[in-house]
């Protein structure tokens, strides 16, 4: 069993790095250690103790939490107000086998976001400031209370996605903005993959504001719009204009359940032993993509944000399908989002890297953990 | 005034060799040694600072700026990047020891690919000409900084630019989906494309923004965005700045995002009037426009719903535009409310604070003080959707105490930001400007993060010194260092 560090100020957090010699596996709850390559160390660093909501002004858009506050409180407290984090953030416990949709930080740890990734940006483009402890034991902080700020590096982007090997955030402040009133979602049937690529491009390139493009093969292809009620119906008729066929319209309910599904990847929560790849290519890549993978291996396939991403599930395998989705992937990266831990040590979980931007990342972290003692191997072999 | 780093003569003295060695990797005019050509090159946005590079370069492939950076790396000499020279904090100021590398002939839209929506352009493109180039086919790119015109997108890139839409549409960062770089040792590196995230470490994240201080950029990947099928603007005028405060806090709590919401104090108000004539109220103290985007239905429904907001907080006057050329006129005064000011100054400088909305009326009631106390006037327009403060302090360059008391009035001003939990910069960068303001931001701590993240780049501190970080610090010693106290280590390294 691990030791568990668990600190439970700022001042606790940097004493105890400060004074470590040997790694730590840093965790909010624990619900994402299936994410990136297994972490190999004695200790664990458990960040739960951060999870007070610090501040939160709805009429700012701004709400600072602790990095262990669970995901699931902050919704309910800012859709209290009519509020969202607009980047959508997935819950994915069903696909990942794990008890809940886990804390804040470690969402922003990964960068997950959903389908509105396509119109409102991803997790990255919503935080706004972070406070917490380099590997030197330094605390720190980046970022403000302020939604416009280019003061300095902007080292929250940096963090977010960095999956713990940076640094231990203990405080994240976030950008919340308003829900949409209703929304609406147009189905369209009996599309293959370049059919639905296409007509979800044509939808992305209309003024229809489009806020959410999937395509699930065999069931439909999906088209969300988001809004004022007024403005839903006028855009949901001009867009089913534009597409130029039959379409089917999901209601507010219906609409809502589905984009939920799409979001949490559900369509891959049956069967947790299959290796699960996620794909983020250009959009007009993904469907040859998927032909070509298709006549090596027998694959689940589901496209959200409108092509560019790219869900796989594969039979099991030593490799996980590794070596054949890497030499066919004509753009973006592939990563491994769901294999045994024995597969993930063995193989690149995310993109290698060309040797310059390999060395630079590398750098990038030394200056943060020269000692090496946040998440060791969760990244790469080396970071 | 602020002051650069001493030149280092030993560099001077081998100015002629520099300028062949780079002769002989960018051939032609692309090299400028002559002091009357280099002259415009010697400063930018910030005219108040001035200074000679030791030589221009002009490379025209990415090739060539890999070169001149591996000849700079391995002989430790300075390099300060350039787009248009358009900063207005003084980012891209020469050094005199430093070579100037402009990227102006990097000027060609590569590629526009409407199926995935994106545009790959050379860092000298003009943020404008990106959509000039989109327009036919009703797209334009989103952040649009006042100085579109004459801007690059390279440029935007090294300072996250903002713009009056970015509260709805983003800064650079949101919509610049990947770049091509060149590191200080010549390496070339790709960071994004026309796919969403990154597949190791954002550092497409922190090169935007990072103000010329870690990379070269050399290609940049744009979303490029269907434009809005309508905009409307609502002109409000109020008696106090806190009720145009509240209003804008209560629609922003209704969940409207206007697509541009600018607030204009009386000075300005009064100068734009005077310049463009736009019918602006000249009887209140704040000026509120209001810009709603999208389809017509909606665009309609949100006006009604900002003009009953604004009447609720006690509105003296509201207009609606009704034709483009309307909504055109109400945004002429605000537009040119810089030139307006320019004609009632000698001069002006543009200071550019971040402040939490709620503290508005008190920020505003602090710059009426400090205006007295430095005997200085002060305009101020104001992005009031996201609470970025734009102060023109008016000042006459020609007497160095007002240049003085300018200085002295702004850093005071920014000072107020961060004191009620604002920033030093919304959109237009530290640069040299802000340099010295970053302590009352930042800790020693937090700025010597920033310093190692810096040094991962660039481990001679050769790109763009001088600029962001108010001390130098060698790498090695960095990576050491512990700030206790407030005291600072290494008290032999130059401090400027």
């Amino acid at each position: 069993m691990a030791d568990v560090v668990k600190p439970a100020s700022l001042a606790e957090l940097a004493e105890c790095v400060r004074s470590a010699d040997t790694p730590f596996e840093i965790i909010g709850s624990g619900t994402k250690r299936g994410l990136g390559r297994p972490v190999q160390a004695a200790r664990t660093l458990d960040m739960s103790g951060f999870s007070d909501v610090i501040i939160y002004e709805p009429e700012e858009l701004i709400l600072e939490t602790g990095a262990g506050t669970r995901l699931a409180d902050i919704e309910v407290l800012i859709a209290a107000k009519g509020q969202q984090l607009a980047f959508e953030p997935p819950d994915y416990s069903r696909v990942l086998g794990s008890a809940h949709s886990g804390s804040i930080g470690g969402l922003i740890a990964c960068n997950l976001s959903g389908p509105r990734r396509i119109k409102a940006g991803a997790a990255r483009d919503h935080i706004l400031g972070i406070h917490g402890v380099t590997g030197m034991g330094d605390m720190f902080k980046a970022g403000a209370r302020v939604v416009k700020n280019v003061t300095g590096y902007d080292m929250p982007k940096l963090l977010t996605g960095s999956y713990g090997t940076l640094a231990a955030l203990s405080a994240i402040i976030l950008k919340v903005l308003p829900r949409p009133e209703t929304e609406e979602t147009i189905v369209l049937e009996g599309l293959d993959d370049t059919q639905a690529i296409a007509h979800m491009s044509i939808a992305m390139q209309s003024s229809c504001e489009v806020s959410g493009a999937a395509h699930i093969p065999g069931e439909g292809t999906y088209l969300r719009l988001e809004g004022i009620a007024p403005s839903v119906a006028y855009r949901r008729d001009q867009l089913a204009r534009t597409l130029g066929q039959p379409v089917q319209v999901l209601a507010a309910r219906s609409s809502m359940a589905k984009w939920q599904a799409i979001r949490d990847a559900s369509m891959f929560a049956g069967d947790l032993t299959r290796p699960l790849w996620r794909l983020s290519v250009t959009p007009s890549d993904a469907p040859r993509l998927i032909a070509l993978l298709r006549s090596q291996m027998d694959l689940r396939h589901c496209l959200d944000w409108a092509g560019g991403l790219v869900w796989i599930e594969v039979p099991p395998s030593a490799d996980a399908g590794a070596a054949a989705i890497r030499t066919a992937l004509p753009s973006g990266h592939a990563m491994l989002f769901r294999a045994p831990d024995s597969v993930r040590a063995a193989v690149d979980v995310f993109q290698p890297q060309a040797p310059a931007l390999a060395a630079l990342s590398s750098r990038v972290k030394a200056s943060f953990d020269p000692k090496g003692l946040f998440n060791p191997g969760r990244m790469s072999r080396v970071s | 005034m602020l002051t650069m780093p001493v030149p280092d003569s030993a560099v001077l003295a081998k100015r002629d060799a520099i300028a062949a060695a780079l002769r002989a990797i960018v051939p032609g005019e692309g090299v400028i040694a002559q002091p009357i050509e280099m002259r415009a090159f010697e400063t930018d946005g910030l005219t108040a600072y001035r200074q000679m590079p030791l030589v221009v370069v002009l490379p025209e492939t990415t090739a060539q700026v890999s070169e001149v950076l591996k000849y700079a790396h391995a002989n430790g000499i300075k390099v300060v990047p350039r787009g248009a020279g358009t900063s207005l904090s003084g980012g891209a100021l020469p050094l005199a020891d430093g070579i100037l590398l402009g990227l102006s002939k990097f000027n060609r839209v590569l590629e526009i690919d409407y199926a995935n929506r994106c545009a790959v352009v050379q860092p000298g493109v003009t943020n404008l000409a990106i959509t000039k180039a989109v327009e036919h086919k009703g797209f334009y790119y989103a952040p649009d900084p006042s100085s579109q015109i004459a801007c690059t997108i390279g440029g935007n890139v090294a300072e996250n630019s903002g713009g009056v839409h970015c509260l709805k549409y983003g800064l650079t960062a949101n919509n610049v989906l990947g770049i091509e770089m060149v590191l200080i040792g010549g390496e070339i590196i790709r960071l994004g494309g026309k796919h969403l995230d990154s597949e190791g470490y954002d550092l497409l994240g922190i090169m935007t923004g990072s103000e010329g201080l870690l990379g070269v950029v050399t290609e940049v990947t744009v979303r490029i965005l269907q434009k809005p099928e309508t905009a409307r603007a609502v002109l409000v005028g109020f008696p106090t700045s806190e009720d145009a405060g509240t209003c804008v806090a209560d629609i922003i709590s209704a969940g409207i995002i206007p697509g541009g919401m600018e607030m204009m104090d009386r000075p300005a108000i009064h100068a734009a009037e005077e310049f463009v004539h736009a019918d602006y109220p000249l009887d209140v103290e704040a000026l509120l426009i209001v810009e709603l985007d999208g389809p017509q239905v909606e665009v309609d429904h949100l006006i009604e719903r900002v003009s009953a907001i604004a009447k609720a907080n006690r509105s003296s006057t509201l207009r609606i535009s009704t034709s483009e050329a309307e909504r055109m006129l109400f945004w002429a005064g605000r537009k040119a409310a810089f030139p307006a000011v320019g004609r009632i100054s000698p001069d002006y400088i543009c200071m550019d604070g971040t402040i939490p909305r709620k503290r508005l009326p008190e920020v505003l009631r602090g710059m009426t003080e400090l205006s007295a106390k430095h005997r200085l006037r002060v305009a101020n327009v104001f992005h009031a959707g996201d609470g970025n403060l734009h102060p023109l302090i008016l000042f006459d360059a020609n007497d160095p105490d007002e240049l003085d008391r300018a200085e002295k009035f702004g850093a005071d001003i920014l000072r107020l930001c961060v004191k009620v939990g604002g920033v030093l910069t919304g959109e237009h960068g530290v640069g040299i400007e802000k340099r010295d303001l970053m302590p009352e931001m930042f800790s020693e701590d937090d700025l010597a993060q920033q310093m190692r993240v810096k040094c991962a780049f660039d481990d001679q501190g050769l790109l763009n010194p001088g600029k962001v970080f108010p001390t130098l610090h060698r790498c090695a010693e960095l990576g050491r260092m512990h700030v206790r106290g407030g005291q600072l280590p290494f008290a032999d390294i130059p401090r400027f």
